[in-house]
């Protein structure tokens, strides 16, 4: 090859990359209808199913999995898997939810799926005791690492107000679209855990959030120019008291409910405000979400959402 | 025959036993966990009856097998000295050499005096298995790592992620040449003269040696076929074999049967007493060797004592604050538990899977140096794991239970108000409280919707999540303070998950 060859070639792989991005933003802007009534839906809040049943359904209204993982596309999925605890303890994304959402990607053509977390247990314990990484492989996942420095790039956020740089995990920067599955807890630091806290894990250094104001270095981070497709909101069991983490079984709630929005702020504004039902929680002290809003992430305003509830 | 046996059970063992050091992601099945537990030194240390009696019945009967076998830096130097014999230019031959017997007593004489006064450390120099453990770990396992960690880049590049990289930095530089110098010392007296390790300092050696004198299987040489050819004396690595006295010290044998199919003519058999009696050997040691190998024994004991005890200066002067009493691992009872029983084989160091064990400097005192201590830079102890006391042959990290391990408090947790970010920047953290499985850290209301962390140290486990994560530098906020001999924490109610039916959203 000489060098014009490989110039164009160059050329050609950077206009491809082109379009693939621009790819990615038409599904980030456009809007999601019902498939029957042709309604257009910001917010679906389902309770009284099983994970994947309410995930079914929620994705349905949505408008199916196929509005937002186009046929070849590389999916992440990332849970959140950060403690050595099994399901019933609430610390990690149910199991049977990850399962659901693979099988949609397949479904609509995703060409491979990743699933991983920068867990804060052993890394191993939290993958197999979690039950996530046997659900997401038998489901077709391809199940990452992410306990090294190694696995992760840096990427700079120019809209964040303390956090201009942090390394984000590679499956993220090199997928195509990408999914946020957090579930709902209680958390010691932030006050509440769930979409946008769920990007913790996806970066290396969180010491630093920790130092420099964690409420806004999480909003900070959310501002990375590669928006998760969908956040999917696990509620199937809430981890009410000594989150995120927990110690027995008396910290957590059965309430079996989800929430789904391509708005993370608006996921986790209707997610704070159903774990106030189980406790109070005032929705200003869980900061990084109004900080969120602030940054032109979403809307904390989700009664003037067009918002889909159902019982099941 | 004999020795085809002995050469496939050597090198099944000791691939085994070197394996299991370096794996670190569960190749081996759960029963390669039985090797460690064979080893002499430990099971001594560790009073296990059972391991103990089958040893001491096995060298009665057979003499020196677990030398030739069990023992991985035996089989080690027959790994070299046969490097050494096949990249020979000419021809390697082993010849007799008397009996180091003052020599050998006064290293096992030295090893049990240390012990006992509490200077384990120079026991665990000692003992071969806990020699050979050190080597496994810190020079055998970075290589392993080093080619994972480069499978795992190829790999990963090819999305493919079965195998991930490792932490693969150094844990202790003087446990790193202590490993180093035991490999150049043994290696090279393996490669010039065979199995001369073990017949003159190996404690091991020289106590089954008493027992093999009198074992009811030897090599024997029948005086009246033999025709003082030597060319027996030339295969035996431990040099035991006198033709022109027509002896063979036993002591010393490691029962390695290559001398058998050398002789010409038939004189020499593993088996029963013949009618004739072999004759006895005389002990003539050398003065001036002995000198010498004992003085080479104080120095090398002397220089690393010398230099560590620069190192505690530099160390505490550094530091504002250190931890006044190192954390033992969990199951060690106490730091005197350790230091009675543990001979720093770091199995438990490279099993572990939180990297939260390595070895001590002189935290623990001269006699403890290179025994296991937690330190929280790299991970930290995971509440529901016991690996560690799973696998210590020495029952020096005595055997835990899920249960007991949720209740033993090895430290206890210290918070400086006066740095923790929450009250130093008025922000959010709880990084501590988050890591806590007991919760002994808890986050409390403070102002402004602030939560503050708030420690109750009765039912802290000593695991040193809070510390590990702790984001002030360079001191930080939050830390665990050993207790020298291990405590119970209150246990953790264990309480049912509650069931809530809603009739609405909350939106």
């Amino acid at each position: 090859m000489d060098r014009r060859d490989f110039l164009k070639a160059a050329a050609v792989a950077g206009a491809a990359l082109t379009l693939k991005m621009n790819g990615g933003m038409d599904i980030m802007s456009q809007t999601v209808r019902n498939a029957q009534t042709g309604d257009s839906v910001d917010l679906v809040a389902v309770m009284g199913g099983e994970a994947d049943a309410m995930f079914q359904r929620a994705i349905a209204e949505m408008g199916g999995m196929g509005k937002f993982v186009k046929k070849g596309n590389k999916v992440a999925i990332k849970p959140n898997i950060g403690w050595d605890k099994s399901p019933e303890l609430a610390g990690n994304t149910n199991p049977k939810l990850i399962s659901a959402i693979t099988q949609a990607c397949f479904a609509a053509g995703a060409s491979e799926v990743t699933v991983f977390d920068h867990t804060c247990d052993d890394w191993v314990a939290c993958y197999k005791n979690s039950g996530i990484e046997a659900a997401a492989k038998a489901a077709g996942a391809k199940v990452m690492p992410a306990h090294e420095e190694t696995y992760y790039r840096e990427i700079s956020l120019p809209q964040g107000k303390k956090l201009k740089r942090s390394k984000v995990h590679g499956a993220i920067l090199d997928s195509d679209v990408w999914i946020n599955v957090p579930i709902l807890k209680h958390h010691g630091g932030a006050n509440l855990s769930i979409s946008m806290k769920n990007y913790m894990g996806l970066v290396w250094d969180r010491r630093i959030f920790h130092s420099t104001d964690l409420q806004q270095c999480i909003a900070d981070i959310c501002t990375m120019s590669k928006k998760p497709a969908l956040c999917i909101v696990d509620a199937y069991r809430v981890l009410k008291t000594n989150g995120p983490r927990g110690k027995s079984a008396s910290d957590v709630v059965l309430s079996k409910a989800l929430f789904m929005s391509q708005d993370m702020v608006a996921a986790d504004t209707s997610a704070a405000r159903f774990f106030n039902q189980i406790r109070e929680m005032p929705i200003e002290h869980v900061a990084h979400i109004a900080n969120g809003e602030s940054l032109k992430l979403g809307t904390m305003d989700i009664d003037k959402l067009n918002v889909k509830r159902i019982r099941m | 025959m004999l020795k085809t046996i002995r050469i496939i059970v050597s090198v099944l063992l000791f691939s085994t036993i070197t394996f299991y050091f370096l794996d670190f992601s569960g190749v081996l099945p759960r029963f390669a966990g039985i090797l460690p537990k064979l080893q002499f030194i430990p099971a001594l240390l560790g009073l296990s009856i059972v391991t103990l009696a089958v040893l001491l019945t096995l060298t009665l009967l057979f003499g020196r097998a677990y030398c030739s076998s069990i023992c991985p830096l035996g089989v080690f130097q027959d790994i070299i000295s046969w490097f050494a014999k096949k990249t020979a230019k000419k021809k390697k031959r082993f010849k007799f050499n008397k009996a180091k017997t003052v020599l050998r007593w006064s290293m096992l004489a030295l090893g049990m005096i240390a012990h006992q006064v509490g200077v384990t450390f120079l026991w665990g120099l000692l003992d071969p298995y806990s020699a050979f453990g050190r080597v496994a770990t810190h020079v055998f396992k970075p290589i392993y790592v080093a080619g994972n960690n480069l499978l795992a880049t190829i790999f990963t590049h090819f999305g493919n992620y079965t195998f991930y990289v490792i932490d693969n930095s150094i844990l202790s530089v003087s446990t790193l040449l202590i490993a180093l110098l035991t490999v150049a010392i043994v290696g090279l007296t393996a490669w010039k003269g065979g199995r001369t390790f073990c017949n003159t300092i190996c404690p091991v050696g020289t106590f089954l040696g008493l027992l093999s004198k009198v074992s009811l299987f030897k090599v024997r040489i029948d005086a009246d076929k033999c025709n003082r050819c030597s060319a027996c004396a030339a295969k035996c690595k431990s040099s035991c074999i006198d033709s022109a006295g027509q002896t063979v010290d036993n002591s010393r044998c490691v029962v390695c049967f290559n001398c058998l199919g050398s002789c010409k003519k038939d004189a020499l058999h593993f088996g029963l007493p013949a009618k004739k009696a072999a004759k006895t050997i005389t002990d003539e040691p050398d003065a001036s060797k002995r000198q010498f190998l004992a003085s080479a024994l104080v120095t090398a004991v002397a220089i690393p004592t010398a230099l560590a005890e620069d190192k505690t200066k530099f160390i505490s002067n550094k530091s504002a604050y250190t931890r006044q009493t190192p954390i033992s691992p969990p199951g060690s009872l106490s730091a005197e538990h350790l230091l009675k029983h543990c001979t720093s084989c770091h199995l438990c160091i490279s099993k572990c899977p939180t990297k939260v064990l390595k070895p001590a400097f002189m935290e623990y005192g001269i006699g403890g140096v290179m025994q296991p201590m937690m330190f929280f830079e790299k991970g930290f102890c995971n509440f529901d794991c016991t690996i560690c006391s799973d696998i210590c042959p020495n029952n020096a990290l005595v055997h835990l239970t899920e249960e007991q391990k949720h209740t033993t408090q090895m430290g206890r947790v210290v918070f400086n108000q006066d740095i923790c970010v929450v009250h130093t920047e008025g922000t959010n953290c709880g990084a501590c409280a988050e890591h806590c499985p007991t919760q002994a850290v808890t986050m409390v209301p403070y102002k402004d919707g602030l939560t503050a962390p708030q420690t109750n140290p009765d039912i802290c486990v000593g695991c040193g999540g809070c510390e590990f994560i702790c984001p002030v530098r360079p001191y930080r906020a939050i830390f665990v303070e050993g207790n020298r001999v291990h405590q119970t924490a209150e246990r953790i109610e264990e309480g049912k998950e509650q069931v809530l039916e809603f009739d609405d959203f909350g939106f």
